[in-house]
C-alpha cells in the first residue's frame, strides 16, 4: 500500500507542475504587455504596473517567472489578489463555506442517485424507469446557472420556502436551495451509471447464492447488490469533480454565497486577471487532489488496483 | 435373440419436413457495424425527435429569416418587458427588444460556438489520441501526460483563464479556440482506446506485412475504426459546448452583449428574474432542448453502435 501511495504521489508531480506551467504561461507568456492584459478593459496607473512588474519578476526570463510562482505554491504562499489581498486569507474565509456546499450537494446527489437508480434499476424498462432517464436528461441539458435561476424564481420568490440568496447565512442550514439546485445538477449522470451497475450486479452469481442460501430480498438487496453497485458512481463523481467546481462557481454567484466560487466570479466579472488565476489555480490543485484521495481510497478498498503496474 | 441385439437403427419417417439449421441467408445484405447500426437506430423514436429537433435548430442558425422577419436588433423601450402581443409571441425584453426574434437570430452564434469547438477538439484529440494509441512507448507516455494535464484542469475555468487573457478578442473563433482547446483531453482517451483496441487486429498487421507503412495504415486502417466512438464523443461535446457558451456569458467572459447568442441573452436578462422571467426561461427552453437532441442523438449512436448495449435492450 505504501509504494502505491508513493507511486501516485510521483505521478501527481508532472500532472500538478504541468498544470499550473500552462495556466502561468497562457496568461504571463502571451504576446504584448502581460500586465496590460491581466487588466483587461481596465487602464492600470504606472506606479501600479511598476509593483506589479517587480512583484512577477517580469524582468526575469519565463522560467524563472515561473520558478518564484512554484515555489510560492509549495511555501503555502498562493499569491495576492488583485486588490492587494493574500489569497490564503480569502481561501481561509471562504473555502469552508464552498466545502459545505459541496459535501451537501454531493450528498443530495448521491441520495438521489442511490434511490432513484436502484428503483430504475429494479423496474427496467417500466414507466418509473422512463420517467427518471427523461427527468435526469433534462437536468444534464440545463446549464446550472439557469437551474439556479429558475429555483430561484420559483422555490424563493414564488412560493417562499427558501430565501432567495444566501449572504451571510451561509452555514449548514443557510445553504439547502443551492445544495439541491447542484445536486440536482449533477445526479442524472450518477444515477444512470447506478442503474446500470445495479442491472449488472444483480445477475452476479454471487446474488444468485445469496438469494439461494435463503435470505431475503430486503437483505440482498442493499448488501450484496447495492454496496458492490456504488463503485462506478464514485469513481465518476471524482472525474465529476471539476464540474462540481464549476457549478459551484455557478450557484455561488447565483445565490451570493460568499465562497470561493463566487470570489473567483467577481473576479471575472471585473476582469482582475491575477485573482482569476490564483483561484483556478486553487481550483486545479484541489481537482488533482480530490482524485489522488479517491484513488488511494480506491487502493484501500481493492488491493487488485495496488498491484497493477 | 442375436436379431433383437443387433443396435436398431432409428429412420426418420419420411414425412418429416426437413429443417435446415445450417442455413445462411443468403439473399440478405451482408451486415457490418454501422447497418446494424442504422436499423437499430431508426426504429427509435427518440432519434427522430431528436433528428427534427437539430435540423430545425439548424435552419435557424442558417436561415434565421424563415422563422422570424423581426429586426433583433431593434429594440424600443417604450416596449419595456412588454406582454407578447400580434407578431411578438413571447414578448419583449428589459430593452424592449423582441424576445422570439433574438433568440431566432442568437442560434446561430450559440451552434458556431458549439460546432466550432466540438471539431476543434475532435481533430486535437483524434490526432493526440491516435498517434498515443498506435505508436505507443514513449511517445505514448508523454501525449497520456499532457493529456492529463489539460485533463486536470476543467475546461470552463480554462476557457475563463483564457478570454480574460484575450479580453480585447472575444469573438467566435477565440472563444471556440479557449473551448475546445481544453476540452480534447477526454476525446483524446477515448480515441486511444479505440487506437490500442484496433492496433492487435489482423488486418492492421496485415497492412504493416504487406509495405504499408506506419502512417498509411494509421490513416487507412485505424482511422476509420475509431470513427465510431469519436462521433458519440463529439455529439456529446457538441452539447456540451453550447452549454459552455452560454455559462462563459454568465460568469461575464463571454462574447459580451453585442452579440447575440443564447448565453449572452440569458445572462442579460438575469437581473430581470423579479420582472419579467420569462426574458431567462424563454432563451433557457431553447438552450435545454437544442443541448437534449444532441446529448440523445450522441447516447442512441453510442448504444446503437453498441452490439451488447442493444442486446440488453
Amino acid at each position: 500500500m505504501f509504494a502505491y501511495i508513493v507511486r501516485r504521489l510521483l505521478q501527481l508531480i508532472p500532472v500538478f507542475i504541468g498544470a499550473t506551467l500552462l495556466i502561468y504561461f497562457l496568461v504571463f507568456a502571451m504576446p504584448g504587455d502581460p500586465i496590460a492584459a491581466l487588466f483587461g478593459d481596465k487602464q492600470p496607473t504606472p506606479e501600479l504596473l511598476a509593483e506589479l512588474r517587480a512583484q512577477y519578476h517580469l524582468d526575469q526570463p519565463f522560467l524563472v517567472q515561473y520558478w518564484y510562482y512554484l515555489t510560492g505554491i509549495f511555501r503555502g504562499d498562493l499569491g495576492t489578489t488583485f486588490s492587494g489581498q493574500s489569497v490564503n486569507d480569502v481561501l481561509a474565509r471562504t473555502l469552508p463555506v464552498t466545502a459545505r456546499l459541496a459535501v451537501m450537494s454531493i450528498a443530495i446527489e448521491f441520495v438521489l442517485s442511490i434511490v432513484i437508480g436502484t428503483i430504475s434499476a429494479l423496474r427496467k424498462g417500466k414507466f418509473f424507469d422512463n420517467a427518471a432517464l427523461i427527468v435526469g436528461l433534462v437536468f444534464l441539458s440545463v446549464p446550472v446557472f439557469v437551474l439556479g435561476f429558475v429555483a430561484q424564481y420559483f422555490l424563493a420568490i414564488k412560493l417562499g420556502w427558501f430565501k432567495a440568496t444566501v449572504g451571510a447565512d451561509n452555514g449548514w442550514n443557510g445553504l439547502w436551495l443551492p445544495a439541491i439546485v447542484l445536486g440536482v445538477s449533477l445526479f442524472a449522470t450518477s444515477m444512470r451509471l447506478m442503474r446500470g451497475s445495479v442491472i449488472e450486479t444483480r445477475n452476479q452469481d454471487w446474488v444468485r447464492t445469496a438469494y439461494s442460501k435463503g435470505l431475503s430480498r430486503g437483505r440482498v438487496l442493499p448488501v450484496h447488490v447495492m454496496r458492490n453497485s456504488l463503485i462506478p458512481m464514485i469513481t465518476n463523481s471524482a472525474t465529476n469533480f471539476g464540474v462540481l467546481l464549476v457549478g459551484a462557481t455557478v450557484t455561488e454567484a447565483v445565490f451570493n454565497i460568499p465562497g470561493v466560487g463566487n470570489t473567483l466570479f467577481q473576479a471575472t466579472r471585473q476582469h482582475e486577471g491575477p485573482t482569476i488565476v490564483s483561484f483556478v489555480t486553487v481550483f486545479v490543485i484541489l481537482y488533482v487532489l480530490v482524485n489522488l484521495l479517491v484513488d488511494l481510497l480506491y487502493g484501500l478498498l481493492d488491493p487488485r488496483i495496488r498491484y497493477v503496474k | 435373440m442375436s436379431s433383437d441385439s443387433r443396435a436398431t437403427h432409428y429412420v426418420a419417417p419420411v414425412e418429416t419436413t426437413t429443417i435446415t439449421v445450417d442455413a445462411v441467408k443468403v439473399a440478405a445484405k451482408p451486415s457490418n457495424l454501422w447497418s446494424d447500426a442504422w436499423r437499430d437506430i431508426r426504429s427509435r423514436p427518440t432519434f427522430w425527435i431528436s433528428i427534427v429537433i437539430v435540423i430545425i435548430v439548424l435552419l435557424m442558425s442558417f436561415w434565421p429569416t424563415l422563422f422570424t422577419h423581426t429586426d433583433p436588433t431593434s429594440c424600443n423601450l417604450d416596449y419595456s418587458n412588454g406582454a407578447p402581443s400580434r407578431g411578438h409571441p413571447l414578448g419583449f425584453t428589459f430593452q424592449g427588444c423582441d424576445i422570439y426574434a433574438r433568440i431566432v437570430w442568437g442560434t446561430r452564434v450559440s451552434v458556431s460556438v458549439g460546432l466550432l469547438a466540438t471539431i476543434i477538439g475532435s481533430v486535437i484529440g483524434l490526432i493526440m489520441g491516435a498517434i498515443a494509441g498506435y505508436y505507443g512507448g514513449w511517445l505514448d507516455s508523454v501525449l497520456s501526460r499532457v493529456g492529463d494535464i489539460f485533463f486536470s484542469i476543467p475546461y470552463i475555468l480554462a476557457a475563463v483563464v483564457v478570454m480574460t487573457v484575450f479580453a480585447q478578442y472575444r469573438n467566435v473563433l477565440t472563444l471556440s479556440v479557449a473551448i475546445g482547446g481544453f476540452a480534447w483531453a477526454s476525446t483524446a482517451r477515448v480515441v486511444r482506446a479505440e487506437v490500442l483496441r484496433v492496433r492487435q487486429a489482423d488486418f492492421v498487421t496485415a497492412s504493416r506485412a504487406l509495405g504499408k507503412s506506419n502512417f498509411g495504415t494509421l490513416v487507412a486502417h485505424v482511422f476509420p475504426n475509431a470513427v465510431a466512438p469519436l462521433l458519440v464523443v463529439s455529439t456529446l461535446s457538441l452539447a456540451a459546448a453550447i452549454v459552455a457558451e452560454a455559462t462563459l456569458a454568465f460568469l461575464g467572459v463571454g462574447l459580451g452583449d453585442q452579440v447575440i447568442s443564447w448565453g449572452t441573452e440569458i445572462s442579460n436578462a438575469q437581473t430581470q428574474i423579479r420582472v419579467q422571467p420569462m426574458s431567462l426561461i424563454y432563451p433557457s427552453i431553447f438552450l435545454t432542448v437544442t443541448v437534449l437532441a444532441f446529448i440523445m442523438l450522441g447516447e442512441l449512436i453510442r448504444d446503437a453502435l453498441d452490439p451488447r448495449a442493444r442486446a440488453q435492450r
